[in-house]
């Protein structure tokens, strides 16, 4: 049942980004009212644990839904063994949620 | 129009060669009222090239054994009419693609069937022949589903035109997995449980990427795009109640 759970996985990822995309949007069209400068961005985010958590969620949903669809992405359209797009996949992903989480941290504390 | 007043030719470019490679030959076929793609093919063997290699049996969209690419579309070429799909007077006609070659317009639909096997898309009966006939309520939400997809005559096109089929070997095809939701709301069918494990493993139904082209191409305007969904949904909600493992 392995490709039902990673089927699940990636649909239950997506669902929780869908309301993060927005409010992300929404936040930037906020952010820029006041103009975009260092300053007034960590004011807001520092020491803000519901903007970690916020943002901390969307970088691990992102991570795992990047993981599971550039493997299918990668085995259907290079012809890679499973193996070896997920090797692939994993990678970019965990790169990703490296830098994702750098970015929380950077701006929280 | 009376028959055969026609006076212009077809330019059909017909794919001749094997499995190990091919090309396009040219015929120029006389035009005729109500001529399907058929009409074409069978005439090109029966004047011009009697080892030109098709396929076809009832000749009127019941057996499933004559769909080929024309202008690059799969059809069922016994109830195409030229007048549909001619463009300006010239045709294209390819065997069906996603599966290979056996000679000519003819490809070797094995592949195809397998997979309605790995999909365990047999009937399991529940009763024998002792037990009374079951009454079925036409009207169940169970039975329209079934009756929405029942009419497939596995000729193949929406395999054929199926990008994931294509990129995925692994994949049972929109034509397997239609059947297996049928089955799955046949009140009388008792192999759910095993045929639900098939079509949940990797090239299953959750490899479909809902292109939709199944549904596009259907000759029969089944919606086997729509019968995977129902798998997906199916296969999910047994997996979260435990009855999945």
């Amino acid at each position: 049942m392995r490709a039902l759970r990673l089927y699940l996985v990636q649909r239950v990822t997506a669902a929780i980004m869908v309301p993060l995309v927005f409010l992300h949007l929404a936040l930037i069209l906020y952010a820029v009212q006041g103009g975009l400068s260092a300053e007034e961005i960590l004011g807001r985010t520092q020491g803000s644990m519901l903007w970690a958590f916020i943002y901390g969620l969307f970088v691990l949903c992102a991570s795992f839904h990047v993981s599971i669809g550039l493997t299918n992405i990668l085995q259907e359209w290079t012809k890679l063994s499973r193996i070896w797009a997920a090797n692939i996949a994993h990678s970019f992903a965990f790169i990703v949620m490296l830098l994702g989480f750098r970015a929380v941290y950077a701006v929280v504390w | 129009m009376p028959m055969n007043v026609y006076t212009q030719s077809l330019d059909v470019s017909v794919w001749r060669g094997t499995a190990s490679g091919g090309s396009f030959e040219h015929f120029s076929v006389p035009r005729q009222e109500s001529q399907t793609i058929l009409d074409v093919v069978t005439w090109i063997q029966q004047n011009a090239e009697p080892r030109l290699t098709y396929r076809f049996a009832c000749r009127v969209g019941m057996c499933g054994s004559c769909a080929m690419t024309v202008n690059g579309v799969p059809r069922w070429t016994c109830r195409t009419h030229v007048d549909k799909v001619s463009d300006g007077g010239k045709l294209k006609i390819e065997p069906l693609a996603n599966m290979p070659v056996i000679k000519d317009l003819a490809c070797d639909m094995s592949e195809f069937f397998e997979k309605w096997q790995k999909a365990k898309s047999l009937f399991t009966p529940t009763k024998s022949r002792d037990d009374p006939m079951e009454s079925i309520d036409p009207a169940s939400p169970e039975r329209v589903a079934a009756s929405a997809g029942i009419e497939c005559i596995n000729c193949g096109i929406c395999y054929a035109a199926c990008d994931t089929v294509r990129w995925n070997e692994e994949y049972l095809g929109p034509a397997a997995l239609n059947r297996a939701w049928t089955l799955a709301n046949d009140e009388r069918d008792g192999g759910w449980a095993e045929r639900l494990t098939a079509v949940s493993q990797h090239g299953g139904c959750h490899s479909c990427r809902s292109h939709q082209s199944c549904e596009a191409h259907c000759p029969n305007e089944l919606n086997p795009a729509g019968s995977i969904a129902g798998l997906k949904r199916l296969s999910v909600s047994a997996y979260l109640k435990g009855e999945l493992k």
